[in-house]
């Protein structure tokens, strides 16, 4: 009705499958050729696919031998395997310690996304879900059992380093950036010489000069923990990516944010706590989760220094004699996890970042 | 004599080799309203942020409110509670909400209860006309509307001087108006130190105690309204004063 009360038409796409299809996939040669290269991949992929993971195995089946006969993926391995992979040689009757712990992580760190949460009390419950993952983990008290953190494993373990990994390099991070745009030309040489420094180094490099090369520099008989000093070179390694990225947002915010907040006499901090951080986040979120989906996916390198990360985990099932040749099936069940949780987090700074925009509209 | 409430001897600026403002003595007494004039890279804008430390001097002593501007951070905080601040670009904070721009300082600088902090941030936003936008961000107002908000944000620290950095140079025509309303309607309270530096002559006239013109980092010439408009004794002033009144 409209239309025909302005005369012509503009240039509106015309409703309809059909039309779809031709502005969206056959509109030009180039694209008509893309289409049909597309088309082709995936119909070279997905059958195959579909076959291999639904329509060939034998669900019922449950020894490496039936899974062979019956070809396909061999979910019966994972069926058989998955407990060693979710929490690696942690006491085998034990495992609900980890279990629990990986619960109470995820549960902080949804609660942790929700605004409404985000008061006081979330760091007590954080404090008391720290104290009660560590006291879960180690035992020795309450009548649990003593366990190694040399038996930690999986899924847990990478939790473990990915959480306390963001929680502390985070600031880290935050205050290196503030430290390399410093007035002060100690604070800033330091910062930058540390931040190019880290970033001048790989983090395998980081890791294994944790556990090989510290434990030289220390005096006879003092050692830190080996999760303890992975743990400290992924902070240190994040922190360092984490400065950079924040130092991007703290520039794109005017000059005349930091002269009026200054002119209302607010100090240093404040100016940093209430007008610049809460911009220059907003500004580099999307960067931000990037880089934490990164960290979560670099704790898989700790399997260097022999720390039994998931990963880790995945390749002593595939290592198991009895089942030999399973190692797409393990792959692919710990790309699984890794996907859910790096999504989760991919999904999560989308929403903020939308919404965030919104309200400053 | 009461003391001055800016005191200004001798003070001098640089910018790399280029000097801004070159040996300025100003004294301002409390409840003076002046008016800063003359044109562009003259050292007027540069003037005024000294008071306030937003720029440092090289030489010279400035005092105000009695307490010596040094490097003293204490000393500059001091100085900044009792000095307000509106600029040319509004610098409101796009994160927060008009109310909330105007609670942080009060809140965070002068301890206030949130409570009485709203309070009194509806007050001032009343009083320049905008208190049913209180909950919008300022993003969502008009250049003239935000220009009102900063004013009031300025306001609700009850400073003892404004400074005025040509707050309605950034504005379109029409909203120029509604600007200096709010700013005669503070003149004509007893009580505030107030600078301003506008081009805005008919604001001058009506307000201003006194109007000094700058040239080239110096104080030319300062007098009061009448003379310094009908009778301009330095020749560079005539020609200013013609340029911008015609």
């Amino acid at each position: 009705m409209v239309r025909e009360a302005t005369g012509a038409a503009p240039d509106i796409p015309p409703a309809g499958a059909a039309a779809w299809l031709k502005a969206r996939l056959f509109s030009s040669p180039a694209n008509i050729l893309l289409t049909v290269l597309a088309a082709w991949l995936l119909l070279m992929l997905l059958p195959a696919a579909v076959e291999w993971l639904f329509v060939l195995p034998d669900f019922h089946a449950s020894t490496p031998q039936q899974c062979q006969a019956a070809g396909g993926a061999c979910w019966a391995f994972i069926a058989a395997k998955h407990r060693l992979i979710l929490f690696g040689l942690y006491p085998y009757d034990e495992q609900w310690r980890p279990l629990l712990v990986t619960a109470m992580l995820v549960g902080i760190i949804v609660c942790s996304g929700v605004r409404r949460f985000w008061r006081p009390w979330l760091l007590g419950a954080w404090c008391v879900v720290l104290v009660c993952s560590a006291v879960l983990m180690w035992g020795g008290v309450f009548g649990l059992s003593h366990v190694e953190d040399s038996l930690w494993g999986g899924l847990p373990l990478t939790l473990i380093l990915s959480v306390f990994g963001i929680a502390f390099a985070f600031p880290l991070g935050i205050l290196l950036a503030l430290g390399r745009r410093s007035e002060m030309p100690v604070i800033k040489a330091l910062s930058v010489i540390y931040i190019e420094l880290i970033r001048g180094v790989p983090l395998i490099s980081l890791l294994f000069m944790s556990s090989v090369m510290l434990p030289l520099f220390l005096p006879e008989g003092f050692s830190i923990d080996k999760l303890l000093r992975a743990q400290i070179a992924i902070i240190m390694f994040a922190a360092a990516y984490i400065a950079e990225t924040v130092r991007g947002g703290l520039q794109a915010i005017p000059k005349g944010q930091y002269e009026a907040a200054a002119a209302l006499g607010l100090t240093y901090w404040q100016q940093v706590r209430k007008i610049v951080l809460p911009q220059a986040l907003r500004v580099v979120m999307a960067p931000l989760a990037s880089i934490f989906i990164s960290l979560f996916k670099d704790t898989s390198l700790v399997v260097v220094i022999g720390i039994f990360d998931l990963t880790q985990a995945a390749k002593a099932a595939i290592a198991d004699a009895q089942w030999h040749g399973f190692s797409i099936e393990a792959y692919l069940f710990i790309a699984c996890i890794y996907f859910v949780f790096c999504y989760a987090i991919s999904r999560y700074s989308q929403g903020l970042e939308k919404r965030l925009k919104y309200e400053s509209a | 004599m009461a003391q001055a409430m800016i005191q200004m001897e001798g003070v001098s600026k640089w910018f790399g080799s280029f000097q801004v403002l070159r040996d300025i003595d100003l004294e301002v007494a409390r409840g003076e309203r002046i008016v800063i004039c003359g044109p562009s890279g003259s050292g007027k804008s540069t003037l005024i942020r000294c008071i306030n430390r937003l720029e440092e001097h090289q030489q010279g002593r400035i005092v105000v409110g009695g307490v010596e501007l040094t490097g003293n951070l204490k000393r500059i905080e001091a100085v900044r509670r009792d000095v307000g601040m509106v600029f040319q670009h509004f610098n409101l904070f796009p994160h927060l909400t008009v109310l909330e721009n105007l609670v942080l300082g009060p809140v965070w600088v002068l301890g206030l209860p949130r409570r009485a902090a709203e309070e009194k941030a509806m007050h001032y936003l009343e009083r320049v006309h905008i208190a049913d936008q209180a909950d919008k961000h300022p993003g969502q107002l008009s250049g003239g509307q935000q220009q009102r908000v900063a004013i009031a944000r300025s306001l609700c620290m009850e400073p003892k001087v404004m400074l005025f950095d040509e707050p309605t140079s950034a504005l379109d025509p029409e909203m120029v108006t509604e600007v200096l309303d709010v700013m005669v309607g503070l003149a004509e309270d007893a009580g505030m130190t107030m600078l301003c530096v506008t081009h805005e002559m008919g604001f001058a006239r009506q307000v201003a105690d006194r109007v000094i013109f700058m040239d080239q980092g110096r104080i030319v010439e300062q007098n009061t309204p009448e003379a310094f408009f009908d009778a301009p004794a330095n020749e560079r002033t005539r020609l200013f004063l013609s340029r911008i009144l015609h």
